[in-house]
């Protein structure tokens, strides 16, 4: 950041799309599982800024979807490869990306059970590019090793498997995945590399020097806020209104 | 083959106890009025599905003591928080749980469906999923060199269970692109239907209509609900109804709420 230029003002979700939506690249196309506005938001950046390449479906969006072969198509689109970025999450996750959406405890008695799997178990050996997001980022979410494995961060050499996680996106930092190992590649401005070691319960590599991630320039912050944050209204009205203050446009029926 | 139902219960009527019932998530068209009806009837021990993930539908039906096993992949209020009469059944022991991962449920569904005896899907391998359940199965693959995939035996539900915007008189139903619909229905026994309105005609006269027509070769009964999602959402007719699902997250969250919320919305019996 420049000395003479004011700090600019923005909130961490735009931070967080903005980080994501580089993690995107240049692809053909992204899809967004349900109940994940900030990756909708990046989703939706990628878009805006590639002039509507990639293409991008957020599921429970009928204006963003294509399916008119039901649900299973989402699933067979990316068992060709034609999905090249998925999203997934987890209650835990641990340092061999490992990610658990069902329960912690032991599996028959567990004490705290979450929704499930989702798609996870398929999509995550799949699509290319699995970005894991995470906002929490404590010993409680980031774990030595995770009490079920709704997926597994790398697999053995003979399974199929194309996919698999590059990244992994918290509120503190940012991790890149090769080799079944995360890398700490950049820690949020605001934060520091002690702070990530301190709230993360798995051994991570990282150099002597851990880079900040770079502010979300004005430019990107005009494209969220004016561009992106109106399309996002239509799936997650409560985000949008929280977040960038704008409502859903009006309905034509 | 198909026949006109004379009620809701009417058409319930293959929906028995102990039956293996498949139904759609939740922006599929979710029979909430036939969920409502089963549990004031007291259908216990049913085997549900859900293809493949499941909101209020299994939340209730399993806090009401109907399920004995659940297979899905994901039980969520989504916006509204955890689901949890579910959580609360699966963390006591009081159901069985068989989880599952989406494609998984789309594809055992499809084999039934073809009338094959399993189908290969990747993914799955290394997975806990995979671990505890018994019923899938690892090959080599006999097309490939060292490749190993799952094979998922095929899903014959006894009854599937689903609502949708129209039906005729002939037993067609009109379910637009949710086309896992007619997945579900090709691959159960019996297939009982509910339904906002009744459509005047055959739907399968019309080109258009029909290509989003499950022909009621395939359905048991259709019976009239109007609303018959609420306070789901039935896509491109109504959205769900938030203030009430909020009502349920926070009345379901002890069980003492839930059962006020049954008294109140399922029984319809007035508060003294």
């Amino acid at each position: 950041m420049s000395m003479n230029a004011a700090p600019l003002e923005f909130r961490s979700e735009e931070l967080l799309a903005d980080v994501i939506a580089r993690l995107i690249g240049d692809v053909r196309h992204v899809a967004v599982g349900n109940a994940s506005p900030i990756p909708a938001t990046a989703a939706l950046l990628a878009r805006e800024r590639g002039k509507g390449r990639p293409y991008v479906s957020l599921l429970g969006s009928p204006k963003n979807t294509f399916w008119t072969d039901g649900a299973r198509e989402l699933f067979d689109c990316a068992g060709q490869g034609r999905i090249d970025v998925f999203f997934l999450s987890g209650g835990q996750i641990d340092g061999q990306g490992n990610v658990n959406l069902v329960s912690t405890g032991d599996y028959e008695h567990p004490k705290v059970r979450f929704p499930g799997s989702f798609g996870s178990a398929y999509l995550y050996y799949v699509v290319p590019k699995v970005i894991l997001f995470r906002v929490e980022h404590s010993r409680r979410t980031l774990v030595p090793h995770v009490d079920f494995i709704s997926a597994p961060g790398v697999s053995e050499q003979n399974v199929f498997r194309p996919g698999g996680p590059i990244a992994l996106v918290t509120n503190r930092c940012l991790f890149s995945f090769a080799g079944g190992r995360f890398t700490l590649a950049s820690v949020h401005p605001g934060h520091t590399v002690e702070e990530v070691i301190e709230n993360t319960g798995f051994d991570f590599d990282r150099l002597a020097t851990v880079p900040e991630t770079p502010a979300p320039s004005p430019a990107t912050l005009a494209l969220l806020r004016e561009t992106a944050a109106p399309q996002l209204a239509e799936v997650y009205p409560q985000f949008a209104r929280q977040v960038f203050g704008v409502g859903q446009a009006a309905l034509s029926s | 083959m198909f026949q006109a139902a004379k009620s809701l219960d009417d058409a319930l009527a293959a929906v028995t106890d102990g039956c293996m019932v498949v139904v759609p998530r939740e922006v599929s068209g979710v029979p909430m009025a036939a969920t409502r009806a089963l549990i004031r009837r007291g259908v216990k021990r049913l085997h549900l599905v859900a293809l493949p993930t499941s909101s209020l539908q299994a939340d209730l039906l399993i806090g009401a003591a109907c399920v004995a096993t659940l297979e899905t992949s994901a039980v969520s209020l989504g916006e509204f928080g955890p689901a949890p009469r579910f959580a609360a059944a699966v963390t006591s022991g009081a159901i069985k749980m068989m989880d599952a991962t989406c494609p998984a449920l789309h594809a055992a569904l499809q084999a039934a469906e073809k009338g094959v005896p399993f189908m290969p899907l990747r993914g799955l391998i290394g997975s806990d999923v995979l671990k505890y359940r018994d019923d899938w199965k690892v090959i080599d693959s006999p097309f490939g060199n060292c490749d190993p995939i799952v094979l998922l035996p095929a899903m014959k539900p006894d009854v599937a269970l689903l609502h949708a915007p129209m039906a005729d008189r002939f037993g067609n139903v009109w379910i637009g692109r949710q086309r896992e619909l007619a997945t579900m229905a090709h691959a159960a026994d019996r297939t009982v239907v509910t339904v906002e309105k009744i459509h005047d005609g055959n739907l399968l006269d019309d080109p258009v209509l029909a290509a989003g027509t499950l022909p009621g070769f395939y359905v048991e009964s259709v019976a009239v609900a109007e609303r018959g999602a609420w306070p789901l959402p039935l896509p491109d007719h109504y959205a769900a109804d938030a203030e009430h699902l909020a009502e349920y997250a926070r009345m379901a969250a002890t069980a003492e709420g839930f059962a006020e919320y049954l008294d109140r919305y399922v029984y319809e019996r007035r508060a003294a």
